[in-house]
């Protein structure tokens, strides 16, 4: 039996192949950041990480407002991160535990807007940030992000599995109020699905370039913005770009590497029942 | 959908099977137990609507709110810098339907959206079929599938756009080591969809494959053993298991993409943005890759016709739905070549 499982020497041949495919444009990133510009033109190019990065990354911080962006960034996705935990696992215990009228039916839009393309409202969202003066602010990152419909429904499927209803009936019973509830019952037993959906959140904010690019100004980015000016002047220097790129993407591959299987266990469990 | 009206009632009469003593906290006066009861009962009622309400709120703010008045705006002369902003009617829909670019854009938009999704899609489900089994270095594996997931659109372009480079591109290196001669991706129509789909496909495709090794992990492993036993290969048992067990996650995931490619923004500006900053809001120099939501953008946010950009977005918005029916009827029908 074992053996007709055990996978075919082509499995991973294929596996590896697509691992090689998925690993190498980062590792090549790497590569270019570590050289200087000349030894992109040299046939063969090189294979091996060079010794030029630290005067890279000091050119990359003497080019563009990196340092801010970076700090930027770091304020806009830990707030936003810290936000959506909290107000998911609120939406989640009341769509998982409470009785409400109307429950489903709001159950059901959650899911629904999750597919609502929100980006065609782009103009007036534009205008409404005018409006409110939060143009050029990092208001405008963090307030529309603040909670969202993935965190409600992910936080909803996790607590109505994971969360025994007659531990919520015995503090009813010893006279909790809702809100004690949360607190003291529901906030505890949420914090592994909190934590892979912080990360999760973390990555999508760190990495969000679109509507950053609109509504922020060059002279105060987020660190995508900063990049992607970096990396879009009008001389060409990739290893400029590429620097930028390892220093912006560092961060989350820390992340990535040190808790990946939870992340990888985050994605999969929100998926089941997608 | 019909639930009782307020949870409310379960306190005083609690669940079937409930200790008998415990219906009401005894000894406090009269008063004091009907004002505590009555907030007791105002508590039950309406913390679940206070605990949903943010999103809700939120979502109407800056979700529900924006694409509705994109429809008010989209019929009026709008303008960022003008003052006056008059009520046109159709005029702007008119004007885009008789606008090349738009259909340029559109068609750009479904090409890109076609070489992208689909070998993604197939290429996911294979790959799950490969991982839903015992293997060493499982989690490894994982690991390195998502790691272009990790990686932020920019950066995948800014890599991709060297390695796609005319010149110094690696990809132009092997080409034109294996005597194909190099191949200028960004100039020409065909080749640049394909180098922006790349881009999308290592991005989404070990995502994509995680997602469907998550159903797949629920199909019981008893139907494989029978049907190796029968003398199935692997791959007849993705086509005739596999795929008509996981099809609501199949129909997911195929929407989501859809609705994804759609609005592919992101990879064509900054592919633009690699030869020169003009190229960059109209998608290559001769808008090879200028993809909708591009134009969008280069409507509303380089030239602020809001009123003619908000067209756009409802007629996106039009062809969002379409397409995605479409799609999902198709994929609806697809039966997997066992199915009895």
């Amino acid at each position: 039996m074992l053996r007709a499982l055990r996978g075919h020497p082509l499995t991973y041949l294929t596996l590896v192949a697509v691992a090689f495919f998925s690993a190498f444009p980062v590792y090549w990133s790497v590569i270019v950041a570590s050289h200087d510009n000349a030894a992109l033109a040299e046939v063969p190019p090189p294979l091996l990480p060079g010794g030029n990065f630290f005067a890279n990354v000091q050119r990359v911080f003497d080019t563009a407002p990196f340092a801010l962006a970076l700090l930027n960034s770091f304020v806009v996705a830990g707030t936003i991160t810290v936000s959506v935990m909290f107000f998911s696992t609120l939406a989640g215990f009341a769509f998982a535990k409470l009785r409400f009228r109307g429950r489903n039916v709001l159950l059901l839009m959650t899911v629904v807007t999750m597919m609502v393309p929100t980006q065609l409202g782009i103009i007036p969202l534009y205008m409404l940030m005018i409006k409110l003066e939060w143009t050029g602010t990092m208001y405008a990152v963090i307030v529309p992000a603040l909670v969202n419909a993935f965190g409600v429904f992910f936080m909803t499927q996790y607590l109505s599995r994971a969360l025994p209803t007659e531990l919520l009936e015995a503090g009813r019973i010893d006279g909790c109020s809702t809100a004690r509830l949360f607190w003291h019952v529901v906030l505890p037993a949420a914090r592994p699905a909190a934590a892979v959906l912080g990360m999760l959140t973390f990555m999508t904010a760190w990495n969000d370039y679109f509507w950053p690019l609109v509504v922020l100004t060059p002279d105060n980015p987020t660190v995508q913005v900063a990049l992607s000016q970096l990396a879009s002047g009008y001389v060409r220097d990739f290893t400029l770009g590429l620097t930028g790129t390892a220093v912006a993407t560092l961060p989350l591959v820390l992340i990535f590497v040190l808790l990946g299987k939870q992340i990888i266990g985050g994605i999969m469990q929100g998926a089941v029942k997608g | 959908m019909a639930s009782p009206p307020g949870g409310s009632l379960r306190t005083v009469a609690p669940s079937p099977g409930g200790p008998p003593s415990t219906v009401h906290p005894p000894a406090r006066t009269r008063a004091a137990s009907g004002w505590r009861s009555r907030l007791h009962r105002l508590d039950r009622q309406a913390s679940p609507y206070a605990y949903v309400a943010p999103f809700f709120l939120l979502f109407a703010a800056f979700g529900v709110f924006p694409l509705i008045y994109t429809a008010w705006v989209s019929l009026h002369d709008w303008n960022l810098l003008s003052s006056d902003n008059p009520f046109i009617g159709l005029d702007n829909y008119k004007a885009l339907f008789a606008d090349g670019y738009f259909w340029n854009a559109a068609f750009n938009t479904l090409s890109i959206g076609v070489l992208s999704a689909v070998p993604q899609l197939l290429l996911a489900l294979v790959l799950a079929h490969l991982l839903n089994r015992p293997l060493r270095a499982q989690t490894l594996f994982r690991i390195t599938l998502l790691l272009p997931n990790v990686t932020s659109v920019v950066a995948v372009v800014v890599i991709f756009s060297q390695l796609f480079g005319r010149d110094f591109g690696l990809i132009n290196l092997v080409l034109d080591g294996l005597g194909f001669g190099r191949i200028n991706w960004q100039a020409g129509v065909a080749t640049s969809h394909v180098a922006i789909a790349v881009m999308i496909m290592w991005r989404w495709t070990g995502y994509n494959a995680l997602i469907y090794l998550a159903a797949m992990q629920a199909v019981p492993k008893e139907i494989y053993e029978a049907a190796t036993l029968d003398g199935a290969s692997s791959l007849k048992q993705l086509w005739g298991i596999t795929l008509p067990m996981i099809r609501p996650t199949v129909i997911f995931t195929v929407i989501v993409t859809t609705i994804g490619s759609m609005q592919i923004i992101a990879e064509p500006l900054l592919f633009g943005a690699q030869v020169s900053n003009g190229a960059a809001a109209t998608g290559g120099t001769d808008r090879q890759f200028q993809t909708l939501a591009l134009y969008l953008y280069e409507k509303g946010f380089r030239s602020f016709e809001f009123g003619y950009a908000s067209a756009a977005a409802w007629m996106m918005f039009l062809l969002v739905v379409v397409v995605v029916a479409f799609n999902y009827l198709v994929v609806r029908r697809m039966r997997g070549g066992l199915d009895a």
